[in-house]
C-alpha cells in the first residue's frame, strides 16, 4: 500500500494512495467546485454515495462522471468545471 | 449484448441485510447472486479501505460472505426490475438476471432539506461526509459542524473527531425532551445506550446541542460559515465543513419498479420479510431504518424464505427491529422549522437549479417537474423528490426505468439466449 | 371573463390543442371558458417531444401542418424562456439511392407549398452532423421546423388566452355535453353551464364524451439523455418514418431524434395499438434505442435518464378532427390529431375559432369534418 498513483487534474500532475476515490482526491487537492450548475454555481459532492449526482466531473474524457463512486486509476485525467452549456 | 445469468435468489445490495440474506440463503445450497454498486461488500456502514479498523461483527459476516459461495456483481446497479428479470449495468455492460426469488437489500439515503445556503462547496451529508473520510478524505485540522438528526449522528462525530478534525459543534433538531423520552424506551436495549456513550465519549471536547439546527450556510465560492439557530437565538459559527441531514429515508425505488407496496415511504413486509409481490423480499433499511443490527436479523429471515426454508424464531426479532424502526422514525421526524428553512429564491432542485419560488404548494411532482423541472435531472428527483414530500406534502415522484442514469447503449441492447 | 357571467365559448381540455384554440378565441374578444379535469398540459401534450414539423402523407396533412408551422413561427418572439422554443430544422435521412428520389420528390412537395426544403448529399450531411454514423446517401434539410417544450407552451398559450379575459377552471370533469351546454363535476357538486358554442378538446378523452368520435390511443415510448451540448444539431428522422406512423397495426419503431435547448438527447419513437397501459415495454425501448444508436454511435455512451410512455389520439385515416360536430348543436371539435398536435395545434385553433366566428377557414377544412367517412381501424 507504499505506492502512490498518480493523477492528473485540471491538467495538474497529483499522486494519491492507492483506492482514493476521485471525490476525496480532488477534495485533498484543495478544489471545492466539482461542477458548475445550469446558473453557473459551483457544486461539489453531497451524498458521498452515488446519490445526489452534484460531484460530476469528467474522466478521461468521459463527462458526467460520479467522483465519488470512482477510484483513481494510475494516468487517470480528471476536469473538473463541467457545465450544461459545453 | 447482454449477458443472461440464471440464479435461485438474486439480493439487492450487499450492505448488512443483503450480507445476512445472501449468506443464509447461499448456505442452504441455492445460487445465490449479490449485485451492489460499490467496488466492495459492507454497505455505507460496513465500506472501508482498512478492513481491520472493521468492527469484528462486520469482519466476521464479510468473512462468511466471502465463503458463502454467492457470486458478487460489484460496481453494478439496478436499471429495471420486471417480474423475476432484473436489467444490471456494471463494468462489464448489462447483465439480464433470471431470478426465482428476489431480496431487497437496498438500504437508505439521506433525507436532504433545502436551506439557504446548502448549495455551496464543503456542506456534505452527514452520511457523507462520514463515506468522504471512510474513502480517505484527511480531515485533520479541518473546522467541521455537523447538525442533522438521529442515531447517525453519534458515530459520525465520533468518526470526524477521531480522524483529528477540530470539531465545533453537533447539533440535533430533536429537542431534549424528545430526545430523553426515546432513551428511556429504550431500557430493553441497554447495548445500544452503551454505544451511544462510548461514540459521545469520543468527541467529548465538542459541545452537543439538541433541538438545534442549520439556518443557513454562507460562503462566496464555498461554505465559510454557518448560522445556527435553536429557534430563538442565533450562533454563526465560520467552518471549513458543514455535515447536515435531516435524517434517514429507505430507498424504495428497486421495490416500487416490481410493483411492491409502500407505506410511510418504506417497503411493506410480513413476518417472512416477503414484500406485497409474490418472490419478492426485503430486509434492512429499506423496509424502515433501524440500524445495522436490525438490519442483519431481517436479512437473515429474507435469506431463508426467499430460499424455501422457515426463518422461525428469527420472524419474531425482526418484527421487533420494525417496531424501533418505527419509533425511531417518530422521535426524529423533521421539525417544521426545518422543512420550512428555504426563502423563494433557495434552490430546491440542484439538478435543474429549480428555486423554491419557482413552485406552487397546490402543484405536485408531476406537475412541477413538467412545468419548473423539478426533478427533471441526472439524481432522477431522489433529493428533491423526498424534500418536497417533507416540504409540501406532494406525493412521491413515479419511478420509471432506468432507475439510475446508465449509458444509452445499455438499454439498446438485446439480451443472449443461455448457451 | 368575469365570474358568473355566460362564456360564448367553453373549450373542454387544456391540452396544447385546447390551449391553443382557448388562445384564438379569446383574440377573437369571445368570453371563453376552459375546463380542465387535472392541469394544463398533462395528458398526451406533456410526452410529446414538441417537434413543429411539416409533413407530407397526404396534401391535407402537408397544408395543415405548413399553415400551423407559420403560427407557430409568428409566436415564435413572444413565447417564454420556458417554452424552450428553437428552430433546429429537420434532416430526412435517406438510407439508400432509392431514397435519394424521394428526397427530391419530397423536397418538390416541399417547395410547391411554399416550404423550404434543401438536398442534402453524402458529404453535406456529415458535415451537418458529424457524428451521424457514415453511408447514408443524403437528407432533405427543413430549416424551418422547430423544436419547443409542449407542457410549458400550453401553458403559455392559455396565459396569453387568460390575458385577454378567457377564464381556465382547473380540477373541474366534464361529464356531459348537451346543445350548447355542458354539465360537470367540480369537488362534490354538479353543475350544468350553457354557452354559445362548445368546444372538445381533451384527444384521446374525447370518445368518453362522444361516442361517435372515431379516436384510439396509440401508445409512444421517449427515452431523454443526460445532457451533451453540440452532439446534435437538427432533429433527425429517417426516411422511412412516415412508413411508421402510418401503418396502423401492429408495433413498429423509427429513428427520430431530437436535440434539446437543454442539450438533452431525445430519443423516438415507437407506435402501439395496445390500449391505456402505460407500463414500459422494454422490449420497444432495446427496438427503438437499437436503431437511434444505429444510426448515431456515440449515442451509446451518453447517459439515459428517464423514459416515459404517452398516448398519440388516433384515427382511421391518419387526419385530425376538426370542425362542427352536427349531431348535437353548438358542439365543435378538435382532436385526434396522433402525433401532431403539437404542430397543429395552431392551425386546428385557426380553423376552429373562424368557424365560431362564422368566417371561412384559412384553409381547406373539409378533409378534417368530424363527421366524414373514416376506414375501418384495426386494432392490434
Amino acid at each position: 500500500m507504499s505506492d502512490t498513483v498518480a493523477i492528473t487534474i485540471d491538467g495538474r500532475a497529483h499522486a494519491v494512495a492507492p483506492g482514493t476515490s476521485v471525490a476525496v482526491a480532488l477534495l485533498a487537492s484543495g478544489a471545492s467546485r466539482f461542477r458548475t450548475s445550469l446558473q453557473g454555481e459551483p457544486r461539489g459532492p453531497v451524498c458521498g454515495m452515488g446519490i445526489c449526482f452534484e460531484c460530476r466531473l469528467t474522466i478521461d474524457g468521459r463527462p458526467h462522471q460520479r467522483a465519488c463512486l470512482v477510484a483513481c486509476t494510475p494516468g487517470m485525467t480528471i476536469e473538473t468545471g463541467e457545465s450544461a452549456h459545453g | 449484448m447482454a449477458e443472461r445469468r440464471d440464479a435461485d435468489v438474486v439480493v439487492i445490495g450487499a450492505g448488512p441485510a443483503g450480507l445476512a440474506a445472501a449468506v443464509h440463503a447461499a448456505e442452504t445450497g441455492v445460487r445465490v447472486v449479490v449485485v451492489d454498486q460499490s467496488s466492495n461488500p459492507g454497505g455505507q456502514i460496513w465500506r472501508h479501505r482498512d478492513a481491520r479498523a472493521l468492527p469484528p461483527a462486520a469482519r466476521q459476516w464479510l468473512d462468511r460472505f466471502g465463503a458463502c459461495g454467492a457470486a458478487l456483481l460489484a460496481d453494478t446497479a439496478v436499471v429495471s426490475a420486471d417480474s423475476g428479470r432484473l436489467l444490471v449495468a456494471g463494468p462489464n455492460g448489462a447483465i439480464a438476471l433470471h431470478a426465482r426469488a428476489i431480496v431487497l437489500a437496498t438500504g437508505a439515503r439521506e433525507l436532504f432539506l433545502p436551506f439557504p445556503g446548502w448549495t455551496l462547496p464543503n456542506v456534505f451529508g452527514v452520511g457523507g461526509l462520514q463515506a468522504l473520510v471512510k474513502s480517505g478524505l484527511d480531515v485533520r485540522g479541518k473546522r467541521v459542524v455537523i447538525a442533522g438528526s438521529g442515531p447517525l449522528l453519534f458515530p459520525v462525530a465520533a468518526t470526524v473527531a477521531a480522524a483529528g478534525a477540530d470539531l465545533l459543534a453537533v447539533c440535533e433538531h430533536a429537542a431534549r425532551g424528545r430526545l430523553l423520552a426515546f432513551a428511556a424506551s429504550l431500557w430493553r436495549s441497554p447495548s445500544k445506550l452503551a454505544a451511544a456513550a462510548a461514540y459521545r465519549s469520543a468527541f467529548r471536547r465538542t459541545p452537543f446541542r439538541t433541538g438545534a439546527w442549520v439556518e443557513r450556510a454562507e460562503g462566496r465560492d464555498r461554505l465559510e460559515s454557518v448560522a445556527i439557530t435553536d429557534g430563538r437565538r442565533r450562533w454563526i459559527v465560520p467552518c471549513d465543513y458543514l455535515a447536515t441531514a435531516a435524517g434517514l429515508i429507505p430507498n424504495v425505488e428497486v421495490g416500487l419498479a416490481l410493483g411492491c407496496e409502500v407505506a410511510r415511504g418504506a417497503l411493506v413486509v410480513d413476518a417472512r420479510q416477503a414484500t406485497s409481490v409474490g418472490g419478492v423480499f426485503a430486509a434492512g433499511e429499506c423496509t424502515g431504518v433501524a440500524g445495522e443490527d436490525a438490519a442483519v436479523i431481517e436479512g437473515t429471515v429474507a435469506g431463508l424464505a426467499a430460499a424455501g426454508r422457515d426463518p422461525g424464531a428469527w420472524s419474531r426479532r425482526a418484527a421487533a427491529g420494525r417496531a424501533f424502526a418505527r419509533r425511531l422514525a417518530a422521535a426524529f421526524a423533521p421539525r417544521r422549522e426545518v422543512t420550512a428553512r428555504a426563502d423563494a429564491t433557495t434552490i430546491v432542485c440542484r439538478c435543474e437549479d429549480v428555486r423554491c419560488g419557482d413552485l406552487q404548494p397546490d402543484w405536485g411532482s408531476r406537475q412541477a417537474k413538467l412545468a419548473a423541472r423539478a426533478g427533471m435531472g441526472a439524481c432522477q428527483g431522489r433529493v428533491c423528490g423526498a424534500a418536497l414530500q417533507q416540504m409540501f406534502g406532494w406525493d412521491a415522484p413515479r419511478v420509471r426505468p432506468p432507475l439510475i442514469p446508465v449509458p444509452t447503449g445499455v438499454l439498446g441492447d438485446p439480451e443472449r439466449e443461455p448457451r | 371573463m368575469s365570474p358568473g357571467a355566460r362564456p360564448d365559448v367553453i373549450v373542454i381540455g387544456a391540452g396544447i390543442v385546447g390551449a391553443a384554440c382557448a388562445h384564438a378565441l379569446a383574440r377573437e374578444h369571445l368570453r371563453v371558458l376552459v375546463c380542465e379535469s387535472d392541469f394544463p398540459g398533462g395528458g398526451t401534450t406533456a410526452a410529446g417531444m414538441g417537434h413543429i414539423v411539416v409533413m407530407d402523407d397526404s396534401p391535407a396533412q402537408l397544408a395543415l401542418t405548413a399553415y400551423s408551422r407559420e403560427l407557430w413561427t409568428g409566436l415564435a418572439p413572444t413565447l417564454s424562456l420556458a417554452c424552450e422554443d428553437e428552430r433546429p430544422g429537420t434532416l430526412w435521412i435517406a438510407a439508400s439511392d432509392d431514397e435519394m428520389d424521394a428526397v427530391r420528390q419530397k423536397r418538390d412537395l416541399c417547395e410547391r407549398a411554399g416550404v423550404r426544403a434543401e438536398v442534402l448529399d453524402e458529404h453535406a450531411l456529415s458535415r451537418a452532423e458529424p457524428h451521424l454514423r457514415r453511408g447514408f446517401a443524403g437528407a432533405l434539410f427543413v430549416p424551418d421546423d422547430r423544436v419547443l417544450y409542449p407542457p410549458n407552451a400550453a401553458r403559455w398559450l392559455l396565459d396569453a388566452a387568460r390575458e385577454r379575459g378567457a377564464s381556465v377552471r382547473l380540477g373541474v370533469t366534464v361529464t356531459a355535453i348537451g346543445p350548447a351546454s355542458v354539465t360537470l363535476r367540480a369537488g362534490g357538486a354538479t353543475e350544468t353551464i350553457t354557452a354559445g358554442a362548445v368546444v372538445l378538446a381533451t384527444g384521446i378523452a374525447a370518445p368518453q364524451l362522444v361516442p361517435g368520435l372515431r379516436v384510439v390511443p396509440r401508445k409512444g415510448h421517449l427515452v431523454i439523455t443526460d445532457r451533451y451540448p453540440g452532439l446534435l444539431h437538427s432533429q433527425l428522422v429517417e426516411l422511412g418514418y412516415l412508413h411508421s406512423a402510418h401503418t396502423m397495426t401492429g408495433a413498429s419503431t423509427a429513428f427520430n431524434l431530437q436535440p434539446r435547448s437543454t442539450g438533452q438527447i431525445l430519443i423516438g419513437s415507437s407506435r402501439e395499438l395496445v390500449g391505456m397501459d402505460p407500463a414500459i415495454n422494454p422490449g420497444i425501448v432495446r427496438e427503438m434505442v437499437g436503431r437511434a444508436v444505429e444510426f448515431l454511435p456515440a449515442l451509446a455512451d451518453c447517459l439515459a435518464i428517464r423514459t416515459w410512455t404517452g398516448f398519440r389520439p388516433a384515427t382511421p385515416d391518419k387526419l385530425p378532427l376538426i370542425g362542427a360536430w352536427p349531431a348535437i348543436a353548438g358542439l365543435w371539435v378538435a382532436a385526434g390529431h396522433e402525433g401532431l398536435g403539437i404542430t397543429t395545434a395552431t392551425g386546428t385553433a385557426a380553423i376552429i375559432a373562424a368557424g365560431i366566428a362564422g368566417r371561412p377557414a384559412p384553409l381547406d377544412a373539409e378533409p378534417f369534418r368530424p363527421d366524414r367517412t373514416m376506414p375501418a381501424m384495426e386494432a392490434a
